[in-house]
């Protein structure tokens, strides 16, 4: 039976706020405490945890706990996990739900083990049944869905983005418990020296918008003059996700190209790829041009609701059910057209 | 680093992403059906850790690069068949479940100790190497497990490169949110790396190459210990795959100019 659920978070790169992920997080948690009448703490980490605290001091969570400190403010597995391990203990958690950003996608894991109990990660949902608490997940790269519960506590969820609402409550005064944790010489023989963004004239990833556009490996192909046009590709793509604030993904057909001296986008790298071995991003939408829909890429537009694909192949595996929309044309021209009337002012 | 490193990569078999994977249900849980059937590969990202493990390791004189596989052994000797003409190393393999169903903490336990059981590996030098999410479970989380019952505190995932520096210390890439990568500086061996994609394209077959893996990799197969991983609590109420399939409207007799305008109506419809 669970008794005490604790949601862990981090701060956000501001170093003030939490992550969007966090929020969702911690309305699954709320959400989970009321029906199972647990009570509920939340753990957060980060360097000045304050205001992040006053954010959430609102939400039912009965005690608050921090590590903070500069130790704490950036993300390293060894700092990470004796913080978390820390919170874990104060709590006496036995349900330990957490946002599943790479910080504690790469911390987590590992804190499972100290606190002899178990982990899953990339959770979609968080349901009681029976009684028990299921949790629900992909495997085999979201081609088969999985709903699944475990006896041995503490148990920790990392639960994906975008799968749940988002805790929303007024700010308030927050009464910080803080846990003291002194990191050992051996947990800093790693420091962080910064981010570094892709080699790229502009931003292409962009986690929040609302359209996915994908390019394939069709946009480097030799056009109906005998030649191939990549420099024009480059242009109209570009053109496109700055007229549409989407972000970019890429076919592995054609990321993988610049590692075979061919023709490439030289703004797409292999941050951009979508499918079996690339991401899964999430957004409303997604367009896909040049790419014919084969299977090992489209497991990876599991989260894209609305699907549209512009392919010179009518029998390609978009025509399969697996697009909304297929369009029988040669993308160069279509949207070249569409960042005309995207540059248009409305009338 | 004059004695170069001792490699160990993490890598299992995985069914081809181009077969269609069907779950059935099994006294043990979940399954996919005709499983021993579909032809298997190396997992991707693991591949990747396995071609960088071997490139390192040919800039590190006295390197020394060890792929610890679990699985059936039929797969493995199958998928081994192509993995071996790629890059030079060691096959430990073990001879048990590779199902994305099977638990990543008894999976762990496996691959750790037949890590420690490695003759001649020396943990001061041990990088361990896989890749940071497998094609089955896909969970992230079985390196880290490993990690720590072999006692490494200094971890990395969504590994993009490695560089060593003049000094010996580590430059690592990792994959962080919105497509970026954050940059650590770790000051040595031992460590962890769960490698993404990694820079290095598959390097081709090379014959000469995959004959002297064979020669060792026959017999080891041969000894690879049956296993089966410690039963655990975790228990599927469902598995199943997506049961959404879309009505796709084909659209072939509209000119360019009428697709731009309804693909922009569509953009634009909040």
């Amino acid at each position: 039976m669970t008794k005490n659920i604790l949601l862990l978070a981090h701060l956000d790169e501001s170093g003030k706020g939490l992550p969007k992920a966090a929020g969702e997080a911690l309305g699954a948690a709320v959400e989970l405490a009321k029906q199972l009448n647990a009570s509920l703490a939340i753990g957060l980490i980060g360097g000045d945890v304050q205001a992040a605290a006053d954010s959430v001091a609102n939400s039912g969570a009965q005690r608050l706990l921090a590590v903070t400190g500069s130790d704490f403010a950036q993300p390293r597995y060894a700092s990470d996990l004796l913080a978390a391990d820390a919170l874990c203990r104060a709590a006496s958690a036995d349900l330990i739900l957490a946002p599943a950003t790479s910080r504690f996608l790469r911390a987590l894991p590992g804190l499972a083990h100290r606190l002899n109990g178990r982990v899953d990660t990339h959770i979609t949902s968080v349901q009681v049944t029976d009684g028990a608490v299921c949790a629900t997940r992909w495997f085999y790269r979201q081609r088969i869905e999985g709903v699944f519960q475990r006896d041995a506590r503490p148990w920790i969820l990392l639960l994906d983005s975008g799968c749940h609402e988002a805790y929303r409550g007024p700010s308030g005064k927050a009464n910080i418990e803080e846990i003291a944790v002194t990191l050992p010489p051996e947990a800093r023989h790693t420091t962080i020296a910064g981010i570094r963004a892709p080699k790229s004239d502009s931003q292409t990833i962009r986690p929040d918008a609302s359209l996915l556009f994908v390019a394939g490996a069709g946009w480097t192909k030799k056009q109906p003059d005998g030649k191939s046009h990549p420099e024009q590709a480059e242009t109209l793509i570009l053109d496109f996700l700055r007229a549409s604030g989407a972000s970019l993904g890429g076919s592995k057909s054609l990321v993988d190209q610049s590692g075979e001296n061919q023709a490439v986008l030289g703004f797409m790298t292999h941050l951009n790829q979508v499918g079996q071995t690339g991401a899964t991003p999430r957004h409303p939408k997604g367009l896909s041009t040049c790419c014919h829909g084969e299977e090992p890429h489209v497991v990876g537009w599991r989260f894209i609701n609305e699907r549209r694909a512009i392919n010179l192949d009518p029998n390609c595996g978009w025509a399969r059910g697996k697009a909304d929309v297929l369009y029988v044309a040669d993308a160069f021209e279509v949207i070249s057209k569409v960042n005309k009337l995207l540059r248009k002012p409305q009338t | 680093m004059s004695n170069g490193y001792h490699i160990v990569v993490c890598g299992s078999v995985v069914p081809d992403p181009l077969q269609t994977l069907e779950p059935i249900e099994t006294p043990a849980g979940p399954a996919l059906k005709n499983e021993m059937l579909l032809p298997a590969v190396l997992d991707p990202w693991a591949a990747h850790a396995l071609y960088e493990a071997a490139n390192l390791a040919a800039h590190a004189a006295g390197s020394k690069v060890w792929l610890v596989s679990l699985g059936a052994k039929a797969k493995l000797q199958q998928v081994m068949m192509t993995i071996a003409q790629k890059v030079n190393f060691e096959l430990v393999p073990i001879d048990g479940p590779a199902s994305g169903f099977a638990d990543a903490h008894a999976m762990a336990a496996l691959l750790a100790e037949a890590i420690q059981s490695i003759a001649g590996l020396d943990r001061s030098r041990l990088l361990l190497f896989g890749g940071w999410e497998s094609a089955s479970r896909g969970a992230g989380v079985t390196m880290q497990l490993i990690g720590e019952r072999l006692g490494i505190l200094d971890q990395f995932q969504g590994v993009d490169q490695l560089t060593v520096q003049p000094d010996g210390t580590f430059e690592i890439l990792e994959r962080i949110e919105g497509g970026r990568h954050q940059v650590s500086l770790c000051q040595g061996p031992p460590a962890l790396f769960g490698w993404a994609t990694g820079n290095l394209p598959e390097p081709r077959n090379n014959p000469q190459i995959g004959m002297a893996n064979m020669r060792a990799i026959m017999p080891a197969l041969q000894r690879a210990k049956t296993t089966a991983p410690a039963p655990d609590a975790i228990r599927y109420r469902s598995a199943s795959p997506p049961k959404q399939q879309r009505q796709t409207r084909i659209v072939k007799n509209l000119s360019a100019e009428e697709i731009a305008r309804e693909i922009v109506a569509w953009i634009e419809k909040a």
